[in-house]
């Protein structure tokens, strides 16, 4: 793709922006539609078009897999953990009214926490799952 | 290609029946990332197809059968857009009347993804990351095979 020169430009302008909506989409899931799987997705998009444009080698470079390995895991881990401090906090698992000394704040910590868990770990594995896909052949 | 198209037709189809989660999630899943994958995989298979080992008559009938019978199962299905169906009296009323005292959150769907059915959720995400790992094992062979050179050479 080096010589593709409208691509690569139109490509580096439209990635920011990729990514800005992949954040959008993460942090306004409460009050539109979104949440943390559509959020992965399209940052993992934005990331996946970096890798066909760019080459493979270079998107190696920006999202080593030994980080998205440890990426998958920390979101799932981060959503067992809010459920586990629910049930340290005396409710039951999973129960984010008892994160906060307020119910309603608690059910808003509790869903931004585990949709950024649900994303962190979308966007990881969509990113390995492609990088994998297109090494092989290598 | 064709899945790609389909995918993004379904997303129109899902915002036309309001729901536009899905809808977001068709477009940026089906439409977008399994058809990239979906291209990996075409430049990983080979051009021709191995000749089958087994006639085509066993798995046409298996289609055929679990076809039929979803066909069947449709039968008992309520009519669309019934207000009496078991999904609109079971526990979604108390969802929608009860999520702007007690969860606060403008957008239901939201509310019932990640507080009521947060356990549902997070057996989702584990279906991904259980995928993501089955991937990393089946096509993430070199590493091993380096390793094993170490270990060769030590």
């Amino acid at each position: 793709m080096r010589h593709h020169l409208v691509l690569r430009v139109v490509s580096k302008l439209l990635i920011p922006f990729i990514l800005l909506f992949g954040l959008y989409v993460q942090f306004h899931g409460d009050f539109g539609p979104g949440g943390g799987f559509q959020a992965g997705v399209i940052f993992a998009a934005g990331f996946i078009l970096y890798a066909l444009i760019f080459g493979r080698e270079n998107a190696v470079k920006v999202t080593p897999p030994r980080v998205l390995q440890a990426l998958m895991a920390f979101g799932l881990l981060l959503y067992a953990s809010v459920g586990v401090v629910g049930m340290i906090n005396g409710g039951n698992f999973l129960n984010y009214s008892v994160l906060r000394a307020d119910g309603v704040a608690g059910q808003h910590l509790g869903i931004l926490l585990i949709e950024l868990g649900v994303g962190i770990t979308v966007a990881a594995v969509m990113i390995m799952v492609f990088l994998m896909f297109t090494g092989r052949g290598r | 290609m064709l899945s790609g198209i389909y995918s993004l037709l379904m997303a129109g189809a899902f915002v036309v029946l309001d729901a536009v989660d899905v809808a977001f999630t068709e477009a940026a899943v089906g439409a977008g990332i399994s058809t990239v994958l979906m291209l990996g995989t075409l430049h990983l298979t080979r051009s021709r197809e191995k000749i089958p080992t087994h006639g085509a008559f066993l798995p046409l009938a298996v289609v055929l059968l679990t076809g039929g019978i979803l066909l069947y199962a449709t039968t008992g299905m309520p009519a669309f857009g019934d207000p009496d169906a078991p999904v609109h009296t079971h526990v979604a009323p108390r969802y929608i009347e009860e999520t702007p005292e007690k969860i606060d959150v403008p957008n239901i769907v939201t509310a019932v993804l990640a507080s009521y059915r947060g356990y549902d959720t997070m057996g989702e995400v584990t279906v991904i990351f259980t995928a993501g790992v089955g991937v990393m094992l089946m096509l993430g062979g070199r590493k091993r095979r380096r390793d094993s050179d170490k270990e060769d050479g030590v």
